[in-house]
């Protein structure tokens, strides 16, 4: 299933500055809650993400339990060449999803 | 242990409990204080100096839920090979952790500026610290009112 | 006093018009509306085939973006065979034990949310149509003698804080006019998307109130009021609200 959204201009200009946004499906579950009958609830969050530009990253994050659910993240990079744009986000118990799409450059 | 409970705190844990989250009780780590933020920051910048300035924070002076804050970070920087942002590091002083989110990027940012949303447990200071490509330090700050939704819920 | 005569369309107001500006961002792009990630999976899910019938949503409807055009504004709506009004919900399960020859899905539960949610967003921008004819007064006049009532510890009426007192604040939020513009909704509060009906379970629990059951008729005859009520008005699915 669709756990994450990513939108940027799918065509850009070679040296255009282009804005990329990314939402993840997850509870950012803080480590810092307690169910009603007192028990700890542990933590499970997102602690790091990273944007790859043809294999070179470009961009990345550490996350702590202060970043919302559904964690939403708004960056830009410059349009270099064609090719393929990854995005990566790893956490807790072994979480770790990976998308990439296209890029046409000219 | 016999932890005390300081009333300002209980009612933020009673308004957290109508704001529908889980039933949250107290422990020693519910909330940083300014001194662990001090703390946290001199981790990142050593015994280097912090000049305000460079640094625009924006974030809503008063926010719905303090679930999902929507902030931005800007930092005036020609985003050149030669002087270029590093790093963004997000700071608060009355959340369980002073750390917020780090950013890492470099020349081919563009230009050093990112969004993203996160939760706020108070009306509090959040603090930006950036490290730029020769070494330095910057910062900006924004003081947030949080107001806390009315109507529980039983989840 | 629930009579709304045209001329009151001006005075009614959206949850939208209550929120900060930074959360009608959320909802204004696409890009950044979290309740889009429920629309993507309800997208995937209308494609995919399901049940004993080994048939999708869309082997039947087609394409939803054409099919389900204006399709939630007309909800919740009368079933001949249910002889009362079945909610989007509803008519999705319908269809899943009827034609797909599957189980129902939870109420509440992801993929219902899902694909209400991607149906919903197919109206996004029609006003609210649901008709009121000899088949559904009765059910709407149900749900608003609900609205009406006092009830809970509270002793407290839906109309006594949306009709009487919207605009003035609980707890530091405003006060809406209740009117259900958006929903399956992504709420910042749940951290999630839901339907009215969680909504109004939130509300009945705040009041103090034994909350109805999923699905339960005084739910649906409540939702169908105050859909009816929000005639004419604007449906966002997916909206964001605090």
């Amino acid at each position: 299933m669709a756990r994450t959204l990513i939108t940027f201009p799918a065509n850009a200009r070679r040296g255009e500055i282009i804005e990329v946004k990314a939402i993840v499906a997850h509870e950012m579950e803080t480590g810092f809650r307690h169910t009603q009958l007192g028990e700890a609830i542990p933590r499970d969050i997102i602690t790091h993400f990273t944007c790859g530009y043809n294999g070179v990253e470009v961009f990345s994050a550490t996350f702590y339990p202060a970043i919302a659910a559904n964690p939403f993240i708004s960056f830009s990079t410059v349009a270099t060449e064609s090719g393929t744009l990854s995005f990566n986000w790893i956490g807790d118990n072994g979480f770790s999803v990976t998308e990439t799409a296209a890029i046409s450059v000219s | 242990m016999n932890i005390r409970i300081p009333r300002r705190k209980f009612l933020l844990a009673a308004g957290g409990m109508a704001a529908g989250m889980v039933a949250v009780t107290i422990s020693k780590a519910a909330a940083a204080t300014e001194a662990e933020m001090k703390d946290a920051i001199g981790k990142v910048v050593g015994t280097s100096i912090v000049t305000k300035g460079k640094v625009t924070l924006d974030l809503p002076p008063l926010v719905d839920n303090g679930n999902a804050v929507p902030l931005s970070v800007r930092v005036d920087s020609p985003m050149t090979a030669a002087d270029h942002v590093k790093a963004i590091y997000l700071f608060n002083e009355k959340n369980p952790l002073p750390n917020i989110v780090t950013f890492r990027l470099g020349p081919r940012a563009g230009r050093a500026s990112v969004s993203t949303r996160i939760r706020l447990a108070d009306t509090q200071t959040v603090v930006a610290i950036c490290e730029m490509s020769d070494g330095s330090f910057w910062s900006g700050s924004v003081n947030v009112v949080v107001t806390v939704a009315a109507c529980s819920e039983d989840r | 006093m629930l009579a709304l005569p045209a001329s009151a369309d001006e005075a009614r107001r959206s949850g939208y018009d209550f929120m900060s500006r930074a959360t009608r961002a959320m909802q204004d792009e696409d890009a950044a509306n979290t309740g889009m990630l429920w629309v993507k999976d309800g997208e995937a899910l209308w494609n995919g085939k399901a049940g004993g019938a080994n048939r999708a949503c869309a082997d039947c409807h087609g394409d939803a973006v054409a099919s389900m055009k204006g399709v939630a504004t007309r909800y919740p709506a009368f079933d001949a065979r249910m002889r009362r009004p079945v909610s989007l919900e509803q008519r999705i399960n319908l269809c899943r034990t009827e034609k797909q020859k599957a189980t129902p899905l939870a109420h509440e539960g992801p993929d219902l949310l899902a694909l209400s949610a991607y149906i919903g967003m197919q109206s996004r921008g029609m006003p609210i149509a649901i008709v009121m004819d000899e088949n559904t007064k009765p059910f709407l006049e149900a749900g608003r003698e609900t609205f009406n009532r006092r009830q809970g510890q509270l002793n407290l009426s839906c109309a006594q804080c949306h009709e009487d007192n919207w605009g003035r604040k609980l707890a530091g939020n405003p006060i809406t006019q209740a009117h259900p513009t958006g929903y399956p909704l992504y709420r910042l509060e749940w951290q999630g998307v839901g339907s009215l009906q969680r909504r109004l379970r939130n509300c009945l629990v705040g009041t103090r109130t034994q909350a109805y059951a999923y699905g339960a008729p005084e739910f649906v005859d409540l939702e169908l009021f105050l859909m009816w009520r929000a005639n004419g008005m604007t449906l966002e699915t997916p909206a964001v609200r605090p």
